[in-house]
C-alpha cells in the first residue's frame, strides 16, 4: 500500500472510533499537542493511561474481593479511572465509571461487580483500537509519510 | 541580496500588537493525583502562548501543594483537583488563602454535583472547571488573568 492509501485507511479508521464513541474530542486535543518537539506526545500519554488503568482495574478486583467492601477505595480508584480516561478521551470507558460510581455510592456490591467487568471489557477495546490506531501511523512512518494530525 | 522585511524571532508574540507587553513568565501549578492528567494538564499549560516562558510545575497530593508554597514558591494559576489524597482541593485551597495566596486558583473537577462544586467555590477558587480541560478553557483563564492585572 501506497501512503495515500495508507492515509486514507487511517482517516477511516479513527473516524469510526470517533463514530462509534470509543473516542471524543478530547482525543483530538491530545493529538493538537504533539508537534516536533513532542512526536510521541500521543503515544506517551496514551500508554501512561494504560499503565495506570491496569493498575486500577487490579486495585479495583482487589477492593471488591473483600469480605467487608470499602466502598471508599472502590470509589476512589473509579474516580482516578473516570479523570484519567476522560484525559485521553476514551468516552466509553469515562461512561461506565460514571455507573459504576453511581452503584459505590449505593453500596450496592453487585452493580458494582456487574460496572467492573463492563470496564474492564471497554478498557480492553479501546486499547485494542488504539493501538491499531498507533500501528497504522507507524506503517505510515514507515512508508515515507509524514505523522498524521 | 538584503531583505528589508523584519523577522519575528522565536518569541512568542506570533501575530499579537507590539504594544502590548508579553509577560516575561506564567508559573502553573498542577495538582491531581492521576499522573495521566498530570501528564495532558501540563501539555496543555505549557503550549500557552500568553508569556515568553512557560514554567509548570506539578503537585500529587495536597500536602505537597502547600510544601511546595510554604517553600518559597509561587505560581500565577493553580489547576487543582478536588479530590485529592491526603488533603483535598478545598482543604487545601482554604489553607492557601489563609497564607495569603492571591494565586488563581481553578478548581478541577469530574465531579457533577453543583453541590460540592460550590463547596469547592467556597473555600476560595477564583473558577471550577469541569475535566477534562482544553486548549481553549485554559487560554481563557489566562486571558481572565490579564485582565486582572
Amino acid at each position: 500500500m501506497d501512503v495515500a492509501q495508507l492515509k486514507r485507511q487511517l482517516f477511516e479508521y479513527t473516524t469510526l472510533l470517533f463514530h462509534e464513541g470509543f473516542l471524543d474530542e478530547q482525543f483530538t486535543q491530545l493529538q493538537q499537542l504533539q508537534d516536533e518537539n513532542n512526536p510521541d506526545f500521543v503515544v506517551e500519554v496514551v500508554s501512561l493511561f494504560f499503565d495506570d488503568s491496569e493498575r486500577l482495574l487490579n486495585e479495583l478486583a482487589k477492593a471488591l474481593d473483600q469480605q467487608n467492601t470499602d466502598f471508599k477505595k472502590v470509589d476512589a480508584h473509579v474516580h482516578q479511572l473516570k479523570g484519567s480516561s476522560s484525559s485521553i478521551g476514551a468516552q466509553r470507558v469515562q461512561r461506565v465509571c460514571i455507573t459504576f460510581r453511581n452503584y459505590c455510592q449505593d453500596k450496592n456490591v453487585e452493580g458494582c461487580l456487574k460496572c467492573l467487568q463492563q470496564v474492564k471489557h471497554e478498557y480492553s477495546l479501546v486499547k485494542n483500537k488504539l493501538e491499531t490506531l498507533f500501528t497504522l501511523e507507524k506503517q505510515i512512518l514507515a512508508a515515507g509519510g509524514s505523522a498524521p494530525m | 541580496m538584503v531583505s528589508p522585511s523584519m523577522r519575528i524571532d522565536e518569541g512568542c508574540d506570533l501575530d499579537s500588537d507590539n504594544s502590548v507587553l508579553m509577560r516575561e513568565k506564567l508559573a502553573v501549578l498542577i495538582v491531581d493525583d492521576d499522573a495521566v492528567v498530570r501528564k495532558v494538564h501540563e501539555k496543555l499549560a505549557s503550549q500557552l502562548k500568553v508569556a515568553k516562558q512557560v514554567q509548570t510545575e506539578t503537585a500529587t497530593n495536597g500536602k505537597e501543594a502547600l510544601d511546595l508554597h510554604l517553600s518559597g514558591s509561587s505560581f500565577d494559576i493553580i489547576l487543582m483537583e478536588m479530590d485529592l489524597p491526603i488533603m483535598d482541593g478545598p482543604e487545601v485551597t482554604k489553607e492557601l488563602r489563609a497564607m495569603g495566596v492571591k494565586s488563581m486558583i481553578v478548581g478541577v473537577t469530574s465531579r457533577d454535583s453543583q453541590v460540592e462544586k460550590t463547596a469547592f467555590m467556597v473555600a476560595g477558587l477564583d473558577e471550577c472547571l469541569e475535566k477534562p480541560l482544553t486548549a481553549d478553557k485554559i487560554s481563557s483563564l489566562v486571558e481572565t488573568l490579564e485582565k486582572k492585572k
